[in-house]
């Protein structure tokens, strides 16, 4: 199973090397991991995609929890959220392939946002399911960079995760 | 008052309250040390080796439930804290460790005895801080000893950058009494619904057991366990951390349970249908195989880390919370109600736990020509009126000890369980007799650990600490000859020890008194003669059989009835 856990995590130096040396030291996966700070200076905000069994996921959230660094933690794939990752992807588009490329970047409401006579870079935003279903749509040979961010997510309605 | 961070330092350890630190000098340190210099509040104690320094802390903090204080230089002084670090923190104990850095500037251009200290010990600490700014350091102290000591405890590296120190740099100091973490909030009761849940669930108990291990004595929770154990005539359990939490001359005490428990415990265990687990962490050695882990049991389990709890073992009704609160509670509620559980049930219960008992599974055969080690832990018990600190070191000797002396109060029994770190026994010992100078301390150890950390011994002269040393030398690293007849065919791999110094002599080169005895006739009068004298450090050697093993035996990753008895047991266990 996947899940997406959201940390707010004191913005103290070493506490990301915390929560990465706690996920290697214990053998849990990490699929992807996005952090940046917020509008509060005092946290950062960190976004963890991982797999595992509900028992696996149990012992990570609690381990989590008991970083002195980690101030609130939420499991996001619980209930009901919104989930974004963005890539940018550079392509060989080249004769009648670049409108090909261009009219499927449409369909997953890509922007083109740099252009030469011989290549595109796309910027696409979505789930990750979304990601993967483009890199999978356009052809192998003519992708020459993916890059993508690392989930990021946030709970719908009224609750909110903050300090 | 302004002070520098040196100054700030040694002020906010004597507002602490703390009364020892054990320690070791070197370049980043020694404005502290000069500081050190001109106080006398706080007694310093002059280790020989950091690992030394380490291990008398934890010991401290064992017998006394204090943090103990270590402070050790950058580079190598870290390095070598960093076995009895994670010794500590394996077995939860509250220790608060300064580690000297180089200089803010210098950190990161692989400045002289500069290791990244946080980075190394991170996975062994509850947490760590590096200090940059003088202005931070006393409430970084003061989190240190907060984190180190509440909750679930263990150590707290803080980690000083020399120019932290500086004597011409003074900033006003105030000592900050309180603090508070916002991420950072352990819990103090346990939820009264679960409490009530478990209640149910122990007051149906047809066949009840008790398991509980270091968490109680921690908590300082022992006369709570009493009661609680008493009230509902349950059999009690202990791990090896837990010894002594539960008096272990008590009727309803079982002995030890897991891989070198008694018999009757793992079949109580195996066979019970409400298991209550307290401030124990269902741990590999106590538990075998997962799948075969009381397989007809509803378990409650009341752990202050919700991290222990459904993490190898997964339990009915967990109660987050300190057991001592929990355990009060539940006091309270069954006081309240007339209910017990099926005295009938209980009764046969009892039998069948006598039963086991019966076929007296800590039996050995005596000698007359060689010393049978359990025999000397038995009369170090009498000489000592069973009232002795008793710390070990790791191997069959730990094991012995913790079989043949029984504890009737916590925080005597001080062994290294979690780490198993051999040279842990002899600075224990020390630690502890630092914190009660007028009591019998003793260290039992085997000839391959006491060498570990052997030069302790120059320290214990120093400050005239008179441990007796019940060195069980059977010539082997016994505990691994022991796995390698039963598991490698006796294929003696590396576990004979050649060339082993005479200990007696050896003493008494660091000034001690050095005995050896090798004959069983004269194990009582040694250990005897050697009590008497109070005021001095006695390394007794007694040349033990080298071919006794540790029984029972429960194979690791077996199940929790797949003991190894001795053959003497086994006939009984048959018939
Ligand atoms: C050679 C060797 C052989 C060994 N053989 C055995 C053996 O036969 N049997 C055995 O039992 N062990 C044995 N051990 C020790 C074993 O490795 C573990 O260290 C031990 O079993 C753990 O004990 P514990 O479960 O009491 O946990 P501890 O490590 O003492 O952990 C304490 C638990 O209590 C909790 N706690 C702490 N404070 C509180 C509080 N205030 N309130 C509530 N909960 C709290 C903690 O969160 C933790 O879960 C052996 C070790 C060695 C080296
Ligand atoms: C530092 C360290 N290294 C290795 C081990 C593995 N080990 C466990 S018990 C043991 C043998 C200990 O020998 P001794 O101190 O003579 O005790 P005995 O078993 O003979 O009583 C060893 C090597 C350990 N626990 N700690
Ligand atoms: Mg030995």
């Amino acid at each position: 199973m996947r899940h997406i856990i959201a940390l707010l995590l004191e913005n103290e130096p070493g506490a990301l090397s915390r929560v990465a040396g706690l996920f290697s030291a214990r053998g849990y996966n990490i699929e992807s991991l996005s952090v940046a700070p917020t509008e509060d200076p005092s946290v950062s905000r960190m976004t963890i995609t991982t797999t595992g069994s509900e028992a696996i996921l149990e012992q990570i959230t609690k381990q989590l929890n008991k970083l002195v660094d980690v101030v609130k933690l939420l499991e996001l794939t619980e209930g009901a959220h919104v989930e974004r990752a963005m890539m940018l992807i550079k392509v060989r588009a080249t004769g009648a392939g670049r409108e090909e490329i261009k009219r499927l970047s449409d369909i997953f409401r890509g922007r083109i946002v740099d252009v030469t006579n011989s290549t595109y870079i796309i910027e696409v935003t979505g789930t990750d399911d979304k990601l993967d279903a483009f890199i999978t749509a356009i052809d192998r040979k003519l992708i020459m960079e993916v890059v993508r961010s690392g989930a990021i997510g946030v709970g719908r309605g009224e609750k909110a995760l903050r300090v | 008052m302004e002070l520098s961070g040196a100054q700030i330092i040694m002020q906010f350890l004597e507002d602490e309250g703390v009364e020892f630190i054990f320690g070791y000098p070197g370049g980043a340190v020694l404005h502290i040390y000069d500081e050190i210099y001109r106080r006398d509040k706080i007694k310093h104690i002059l280790v020989r080796h950091e690992q030394g320094a380490t291990h008398m802390a934890d010991g401290y903090a064992r017998a006394t439930g204090k943090p103990g204080v270590v402070l050790v230089t950058s580079g190598p002084g870290a390095t070598n804290a960093v076995t009895g670090i994670a010794t500590a923190h394996m077995d939860s104990i509250p220790m608060v460790v300064l580690t000297g850095q180089v200089p803010t500037p210098a950190i990161g251009s692989d400045a002289f005895q500069e290791v990244d200290c946080i980075g190394i010990t991170r996975p062994c600490v509850k947490h760590n801080f590096l200090v940059k700014d003088v202005h931070d350091l006393a409430s970084t102290l003061k989190k240190a000893f907060y984190v180190a000591s509440s909750g679930r405890p263990g150590p707290v590296v803080v980690d000083i950058p020399k120019d932290v120190t500086l004597p011409d740099v003074k900033i006003p100091y105030e000592y900050p009494a309180n603090i508070t973490m916002r991420s950072y909030n352990p819990v103090s009761r346990g939820h009264t619904g679960q409490m009530k849940k478990a209640l149910d669930l122990i007051l149906s108990a047809k066949r009840p057991m008790v398991y509980t291990g270091g968490g109680v004595i921690l908590d300082g929770a022992s006369e709570e366990l009493r009661e609680f154990t008493r009230i509902l005539g349950f059999p009690i359990t202990n791990t090896l951390m837990g010894l002594g939490a539960y008096p272990g001359t008590d009727e309803q005490f079982v002995g030890m349970l897991g891989m070198h428990g008694t018999y009757e415990a793992n079949m109580a265990m195996h066979n019970c249908d409400v298991l209550i687990g307290i401030g124990a962490r269902f741990d590999d050695r106590v538990v075998g195989d997962v799948k075969q882990f009381c397989p007809g049991a509803k378990i409650v389990h009341i752990d202050i880390d919700p991290s222990s709890i459904s993490k190898t073992v997964k339990v009915d009704v967990p109660i987050v919370g300190p057991v001592k609160s929990v355990l009060r509670d539940m006091i309270a509620m069954l006081k309240e109600t007339n209910s017990r559980p099926d005295a009938d049930s209980l009764a046969a219960w009892w039998r069948q736990v006598r039963e086991w008992q019966s076929i007296d599974c800590l039996h050995y055969e005596w000698s007359d020509e060689r010393i049978k080690p359990q025999y000397v832990v038995q009369k170090l018990y009498e000489a000592t009126g069973g009232d002795a600190f008793v710390t070990s070191d790791v191997g069959q000797h730990q094991m012995w000890a913790a079989q043949f002396y029984p504890f009737d109060k916590p925080n005597r029994w001080i062994n290294s369980g979690g780490l198993g770190t051999m040279g842990f026994g002899l600075p224990a010992a020390m630690g502890v007799q630092f914190a009660f100078p007028e009591a019998q301390v003793a260290c039992v150890t085997g000839e391959g650990s006491i060498v570990m950390c052997i030069q302790e011994l120059s320290t214990a002269k120093q400050y005239n600490l008179p441990i007796k040393v019940i060195n069980l030398n059977n010539g082997y690293l016994g505990m691994v000859r022991q796995w390698q007849e039963f598991i490698y065919e006796k294929r003696e791999s590396h576990s004979y020890l050649d060339s082993l110094p005479d200990f007696a002599k050896l003493a008494e080169s660091f000034g001690h008194v050095g005995m050896r005895i090798d004959k069983p006739s004269d194990v009582d009068s040694a250990l005897k003669e050697a009590f008497a004298m109070k005021d001095r450090l006695v390394f007794m050697d007694f040349v033990t059989d080298p071919s006794e093993n540790v029984f029972p035996m429960m194979m690791a990753g077996k199940g929790q009835t797949d003991m190894l008895l001795p053959a003497f047991c086994k006939e009984r266990e048959l018939a």
